[in-house]
Order: C-alpha cells, then sequence, then structure tokens
C-alpha cells in the first residue's frame, strides 16, 4: 500500500482547514462542519454540476464555482456564505420552488429555502398543469410565449404505468441523478435521459414510451437516488394519496438480501410491520445504494403470508 | 479451493482486474449488483470474455463472446491452456514454485489443438487464441463461474478445468486476481462454511480425517461425533430409492420441484414413511408432507449471519415480526431436540454464533460485536486483531517451501459431453437457468408484479422456430425421454440453432424438471440441469395473450 495521502491547507471563511489531496472543496466544508446545500450531489454517482446550490465563492475565479465538483487545490480561498453565495443560492431554491413541487423533498430543501429566504411566490401564481404527456413531446422552438402573469411549473400528471414505482414528474428538478444511475455510475442499462431544451427538458425514456416499453429493468435504482420524491415506491406513492405515510413511526432495519449469493445489504423502511420501502447504504462497499429488482421489489412473498 | 470452498477475491478486486472471464454465468441477471463491480472494470478499460451456449445480457457487454456446444466446457478449456502454454505465456515462475502435476498437464492438452477445439467446442479458433492470449498477457485476471459449470454431470471436473487456467496464468494468491464461484443463493456460501456439507463439520474441517476437530466438536456438545461422511442430496434420494432413508426434515427448500426429474423425486418424497417441512409458505413440498413447522423468514424476521460469495459473513435481522404462529428455525430445532431428550434450554442466534468461534478457527475472530462493527468481515478470521482475508491463497507465491505449504494441483480433465444424446427423436438440446427478476421455483418472486416477468415460456432460436414453424406465445408440446410438457414458445435471437432454453421459475404453469436429467456428478453429486434432448412440437391452438 502506498503511504498516507498527502495533506494541504485551503482557507475557508477566514479559517485554515486542512484537506486530503484529491478531495472536493465540498468534502472538505463539510469535514470542517459548514452546512452545505446540494440537490444534484451523491457520494455514489459522479457529479454533474446541474444545480448550482452548492457554490461557493472562491478567490481569484471570475463565476462561483461548484463545490461539488472542484477539486481543492492549495491555498485556495473560499467564501461559503458571502452576499454573492448566498444571494445565488437563494435564487436557485426561489426557481425551483416556484416552478417544481417540492413539498416531498425532505426537511432539509425546506430549511436551506428558509436560511436564504427565498420567496419562490414573487414569480407569480403557478401556471396551470399540463395535460397528461404534453410535456413529453415539446420540441425545442415550437411552443407559445409564457404568460409574464403566472409562473411557469412542471406540474403535469402523475406517471403510473406498473405496480413497481410511479413518476411524479411536477416534483422533478431534472437534477441528472436518475439518468446517472440508470446509465453509467450505476446500473448502465442507459432507459431514461433528458429530453428537450430549457424549461421544455425533461426525463424521458426513448420516444416517451411507458417504462414497461422501454428498456427499463426495473431495478428501481432511479428511485434510490432521487432527491425530490419524484420517483418513488408505488407503496410510499399509495400510502400518501391515503394519507396514511408516517415516517415517523417507520422502522429502518439493516439486513441482507434473501436471493442470490452477492450479499446486498439492504435497509427494511417498515410501518406498522409491512415493508414500505427498500433501500441500500450508499457508503455499503458491495452495493454502493444500488439493487437489483428482486432485492428492491421482491420482498412482497413475506408479506402475501400475513394475509393468507 | 484448494481445501476450503469460497471466492479468492473479493468483489472490489474484481474492478482492479484487466481481464475478466465470466464462465457459465449470466451474472447480469443471476448476480446484477456483482455485476456492476464487472462493468466498473470495463469502463476502466478492462476486457470482458463471456463464455456461454446463450448469447446472454452478459455477453452482450462482453469483448468476446464465445458460445460453445453444451458440456464442452472441459474442450474449450483444455484448448485454451494448449495455446497459451504453445504461445509461452504460461507464468512459469508460479507454475515451478505452486503448483504440482504441471507435466502431465501439459502432455494431456496437448491433442487439444485450436482446429480441435474448434471441432468440438464449436467456438472458433480465433475466438480461441484471441482469449487464450488475453489470459495469458494479463496481468490481473478474474475468472467467474456459476451454474452453467457445476449443473453437469461431470462438474468437479468443469471446476477444475477452469482452476487449472487459474493456475497457468498464476491468476491466484495475489491481491486483484482470482477465482470466484458466484453463489446462486444467500447463505449457500454459509451453510458451506457452517457443515451442512456431507462431508465437513464447520468451517472446512475433514469429519473423518480431522481426529483433533472431532474432539474439539465433542468437547463443547457433549456427544461424539461419528467419523463418517454423510449423504450428498443425491445420495439422499437413491437411499429414499432403496428404502434405506424412510424419514427426511427438509428445511426451506422445495425439492418436488427444484430437484431435476421432478416425477421420480415426488415419487420416493411421497413414499417415505414421514416427511417434515420446515418452510416460511406451503410450498409444493411442503404439500405433501406428513408435519409442517410454520418457520419465520430468516432476512428479514430473524437474528443471525449469513454469508456472501467474498466470503464475508454479515448479519441478518429482524425487521418484521413474524405471522401468528410461525417461528425461528433454531426455535424449531431446540423445540425438536428437547422432545428428544435435549434441553439446550433458550438458545439465540448470537449464543450459537459464540459457540461457534470456539469450534471453527476460520471464524474465530468475528465477534458478533465485530461483525456488527465491521458491517460483516470476510473469512478466515483467526483472532480478533483480524480484518479477515479478502483474497486467499497468497502463501502459494512464498519462496520458503516451508511457508508455502501444500503445492496446488493441475488435474488431467478428459472431455465428456451431456449425458442425454440429442438424436432425430430428441433433436434439441434445452438448457436452463435464471432470469433477471426470478428465482428458482418462483415461490418467493411470484409474490411481486414484475412488468418483465417471462419466467414460463420454451425460448427456441429464431432458426428453430421457423423451421418448427411456431412463433411465440404459440402454445407447443415439449418432451424429453422422462415426460412432456405443454407450454408457450418465445423467440431469443441469442440462442443458437439447436439450442432451446427454459428456467425453473414456473413449475406451476411450465415445469421444466418434468423433462430435465437426474444424471448427477458422482464427486458432487448435482445434476445435469443443463443439458436436456427435448423434442418440440406444435399444436396448432394460439392462446390469447400468452405473456
Amino acid at each position: 500500500m502506498s503511504g498516507e495521502p498527502r495533506e494541504m491547507t485551503i482557507t475557508v471563511d477566514g479559517a485554515p482547514v486542512r484537506v486530503r489531496e484529491g478531495a472536493t472543496l465540498l468534502e472538505a466544508l463539510r469535514a470542517h462542519g459548514v452546512d452545505t446545500p446540494t440537490l444534484c450531489f451523491l457520494e455514489n454517482l459522479t457529479p454533474v454540476n446541474a444545480c448550482r446550490v452548492c457554490v461557493v465563492e472562491l478567490q481569484g475565479a471570475r463565476t462561483l464555482v461548484p463545490s461539488c465538483s472542484r477539486k481543492a487545490e492549495e491555498g485556495m480561498v473560499v467564501s461559503t456564505d458571502s452576499e454573492r453565495v448566498r444571494h445565488a443560492r437563494k435564487l436557485v431554491f426561489e426557481l425551483l420552488g416556484s416552478s417544481v413541487d417540492l413539498s416531498n423533498a425532505g426537511p432539509e430543501v425546506a430549511r436551506w429555502s428558509a436560511r436564504y429566504g427565498a420567496d419562490p411566490a414573487r414569480f407569480g401564481a403557478p401556471a396551470p398543469a399540463a395535460s397528461e404527456g404534453s410535456r413529453d413531446h415539446r420540441h425545442a422552438g415550437h411552443h407559445a410565449a409564457p404568460d409574464p402573469a403566472v409562473a411557469q411549473t412542471v406540474a403535469q400528471p402523475v406517471k403510473v404505468d406498473n405496480d413497481l414505482f410511479v413518476r411524479d414528474y411536477s416534483r422533478c428538478i431534472l437534477c441528472y441523478k436518475c439518468v446517472e444511475a440508470c446509465g453509467g455510475d450505476a446500473q448502465n442499462t442507459f432507459a431514461i435521459t433528458v429530453a428537450g431544451r430549457g424549461f421544455d427538458a425533461r426525463i424521458s425514456t426513448e420516444f416517451a414510451a411507458p417504462l414497461t416499453d422501454s428498456a427499463c429493468v426495473f431495478c428501481g435504482n432511479c428511485i434510490g437516488v432521487c432527491p425530490t420524491g419524484a420517483l418513488v415506491f408505488k407503496s410510499e406513492f399509495d400510502l400518501r394519496e391515503a394519507g396514511n405515510w408516517r415516517e415517523q413511526d417507520q422502522t429502518v432495519t439493516r439486513t441482507v438480501c434473501t436471493y442470490c449469493g452477492v450479499g446486498c445489504n439492504l435497509e427494511l423502511h417498515v410501518q406498522d410491520n409491512t415493508i414500505v420501502k427498500v433501500t441500500s447504504p450508499l457508503d455499503h462497499d458491495v452495493t454502493s445504494g444500488h439493487l437489483c429488482i428482486k432485492g428492491r421489489f421482491g420482498f412482497e412473498f413475506v408479506q402475501v403470508r400475513e394475509r393468507e | 479451493m484448494f481445501g476450503a470452498g469460497g471466492g479468492t477475491s473479493s468483489y472490489r478486486e474484481v474492478e482492479n482486474a484487466d481481464v475478466i472471464l465470466l464462465w457459465g454465468s449470466n451474472a447480469r441477471e443471476a448476480h446484477p449488483i456483482f455485476f456492476h463491480h464487472v462493468l466498473k472494470a470495463v469502463h476502466r478499460g478492462a476486457k470482458l470474455f463471456v463464455v456461454d451456449p446463450r448469447r446472454t445480457t452478459s455477453s452482450q457487454w462482453a469483448d468476446l463472446w464465445l458460445g460453445l456446444d453444451v458440456g464442452t466446457d472441459i474442450a474449450l478449456s483444455n484448448t485454451v491452456a494448449r495455446e497459451i502454454i504453445a504461445a509461452g505465456l504460461h507464468h512459469t515462475e508460479f507454475i515451478a514454485r505452486g503448483t504440482c502435476g504441471f507435466e502431465e498437464y501439459r502432455a494431456s492438452v496437448e491433442e487439444w489443438t485450436l482446429e480441435r477445439g474448434e471441432q468440438v467446442t464449436g467456438v472458433p479458433a480465433a475466438l480461441i487464441s484471441e482469449l487464450a492470449h488475453a489470459w495469458g498477457h494479463a496481468k490481473n485476471a478474474q475468472m467467474c463461474w456459476t451454474l452453467g459449470i457445476t449443473e453437469h454431470h461431470n462438474a468437479v471436473d468443469n471446476v477444475l478445468s477452469l482452476i487449472n487456467l487459474a493456475l497457468l496464468g498464476g491468476h491466484v494468491g495475489r491481491p486483484n486476481a482470482g477465482i470466484q464461484p458466484l453463489r446462486g443463493q444467500n447463505n449457500v456460501q454459509g451453510g458451506g462454511d457452517m457443515g451442512a456439507i456431507p462431508n465437513k463439520l464447520t468451517g472446512f474441517q475433514d469429519i473423518e480425517k480431522d481426529a483433533a476437530a472431532r474432539a474439539r466438536f465433542e468437547g463443547v456438545y457433549g456427544v461424539p461425533i461419528r467419523p463418517r461422511y454423510g449423504f450428498t442430496l443425491t445420495q439422499m434420494f437413491e437411499a429414499m430409492e432403496h428404502g434405506v432413508m424412510k424419514s427426511v426434515w427438509v428445511i426451506g427448500e422445495n425439492p418436488a420441484q427444484s430437484e431435476a426429474d421432478g416425477q421420480r423425486c415426488r415419487k420416493l418424497l411421497t413414499g417415505l414413511d414421514h416427511l417434515v417441512v420446515s418452510d416460511i409458505v406451503m410450498t409444493a413440498t411442503a404439500e405433501l408432507a406428513d408435519v409442517v413447522f410454520p418457520a419465520s423468514a430468516a432476512w428479514c424476521e430473524t437474528e443471525g449471519t449469513v454469508t456472501s460469495s467474498e466470503r464475508r459473513v454479515q448479519r441478518v435481522r429482524k425487521a418484521l415480526d413474524p405471522p401468528v404462529g410461525a417461528r425461528d428455525d433454531i426455535a424449531i430445532i431446540a423445540e425438536m431436540a428437547k422432545r428428544l431428550g435435549f434441553d439446550w434450554g433458550d438458545v439465540g442466534a448470537e449464543d450459537l454464533w459464540e459457540e461457534l468461534r470456539k469450534l471453527s478457527p476460520m471464524h474465530a475472530g468475528m465477534s458478533w460485536k465485530r461483525l456488527e462493527e465491521l458491517g460483516g468481515i470476510p473469512w478466515p478470521c483467526p483472532d480478533e486483531s483480524s480484518p479477515g482475508e479478502t483474497f486467499l491463497h497468497a502463501r502459494l507465491w512464498e519462496t520458503d517451501p516451508a511457508r508455502r505449504g501444500e503445492p496446488a494441483p493441475f488435474t488431467v480433465l478428459k472431455h465428456a459431453g451431456p449425458v442425454d444424446p440429442i438424436t432425430a427423436d430428441y433433436p434439441l438440446l434445452m438448457t436452463t437457468g435464471r432470469r433477471l427478476d426470478s428465482y428458482n421455483t418462483g415461490v418467493s418472486t411470484r409474490a411481486y408484479s414484475s412488468p418483465n416477468r417471462a419466467d414460463h415460456p420454451l425460448y427456441l432460436s429464431p432458426e428453430d422456430a421457423a423451421r418448427l414453424n411456431v412463433s411465440a406465445d404459440e402454445r407447443v408440446r415439449v418432451s424429453s425421454r422422462r415426460g412432456s410438457i405443454e407450454t408457450e414458445v418465445a423467440v431469443d435471437p441469442g440462442l443458437r440453432p439447436g439450442l432451446a432454453f427454459m428456467t425453473l421459475h414456473a413449475p406451476d404453469r411450465a415445469d421444466a424438471n418434468v423433462l430435465t436429467i437426474d444424471a448427477t456428478d458422482p464427486k458432487a453429486g448435482t445434476a445435469e440441469f443443463k443439458a436436456t434432448a427435448i423434442r418440440v412440437e406444435k399444436l396448432g391452438a394460439v392462446t390469447a395473450g400468452g405473456k
């Protein structure tokens, strides 16, 4: 083995911080206890620099830099809470909050939005939701001029085309995580990608086909990385619709998948003695958080016994 | 391998290999998360070779797919070996130091020229040569196999033929190089480790030859351990047939549907004096039983451990309360022992584990606490300072003969094709395997709704489907020398003419094991699920919505 990785020193908000060579600014900030918002970043995926909420001000750089992908270099001077940084982050949360339903994006997003004083309502009342499927077929440059009196949104009906998971693209912030997990970062199935341009951009299967007619193998690795609840287990979706999703009453137990001999670790999310969701720990070196269809969805057989 | 049965490397090391050879393994579907590690290597530039009669979803990722005829694995391995040796690419230093039997082996493969190999295996000589040269030049090669190698009448010889190749290239006993038998069940590795094999005590200690181990077990158990091997599964069925075995307790297995030549198996089970089944659901086997113990699901309703293909012992934990009346396997066994006069008290998984650590040296360092803290530990782990070994057999590279120990032997192997002959009456060869969304006899996977499920058809090559004048979803009669079933057809361009495929996943709709042959390997007792001679007949009636 090689020796200890070399360390370097950067300055964060005036304080010196020791960083391992090769670490990103985000890793350095987190190790130093600086609460830094992220949406499109995940430890098990390649940074795509899509959301821009993790930007920091780097002395000598013309633009704000995304901390999730920028590698630390000796002597860097970084500001994480300057007016410029706060303003940029605020605007991102306002634009996303005005156009996307972030209500299931978790408490951190709400906290960050509040911290930066984001006011999504200032762009006006939301425009009416798109009809079913209409956003899936928009072409670049071919759409009516937006109505300046209302805020454009991605609101649209939920896509339910199978019994395992649903796609609620009213909640999609286009962070690309699902595309990466489905593609070269994990599953290598490439069933989905980003189609369209500008505000018409959306996650799509080939020719916007239903998942059941697409290349999808239903591993659910897209669900595992989705930060806003746009992609969720059908079981979670149904419980939420019924007003019976009670996260505070759920237990999460780590165990090993019952199927093949690879030894994937599962986190079973259980509510009322029923498995409602399955995840895998990001830091587990067998799965890196990713599972196959059997591991993620193949638990039903233990529960049908209860009903028999 | 070489004494203890287990994969020699961790999955992480597979990512660092520069050549990966999947032989008789469709890991993309049968071990999907292992295949993620393979793909990481592929993205880093590793070359992937897939040896499989079918052009599987794994082979679609391969640099080279070698579509051999079913049952010609030893012929192909011997041909690859001859080409490696002829090109001078074998690892002479490792062979001299860590192995024995090379000269006999070299002489035995001499007849396997590329031309002969092509003739016997159906794989073009140029492809065999390309694999041989890649294997010979590889810095770190990984060999992975699954049931495509072991579900044959000569399973052990097939495995030994792959080990020969690993030894030839020196691809064992070093970080990032190794051999991986990918395990089909979440604890098939652990079952063997725990002694649920006929010839070993827990920790691969030989029950006949290892007197010291027996003494250790006798000390802890307080009863004599007979120095006698038990029966393999195949021998058990033979013993049932001969009336020697009259009572059977089946725990968590569904042999009435999972065994080759299923009709014979069901006849033997029903002919027993007494059949007891422990299972979490009412399986076809449980339907035949005199007594059924409802069990809790080990992976989510009990505490315990399982061991994965990379020899890693990991904890399973209780997340759910089992249904009323269902009990932990440990409790069922302890209750049975009590009725037989052995009161073990209130035993739990942790107590049993701590007892096991005293008996099995390779588990000695794995305290329950360490298993929790480290998230699993690979064996061997001899003491509490050991992190466990990520790769095995480094000793074979030692220069000091005393530390090197017993050399790893090359094995001279003869090619022997499938037992069930292909004739004019039974002109197609049917092989079996898993599909991504389903598992074994489907008892567990049938309960969830997979949009891609197609677990019951007979898959035919486009050429054979055209010749038989049958189209997708059409019902046909499929017959072997043992039985006959009706099912629907699916057309798979990944199959070559003459090759058909079925899963075992939907026995209630199409029971492939009515067809399969119970020709078993005399050494391992595995049946030849992978090669059945069949005949397909058109029925004429097309069913509506065959999916």
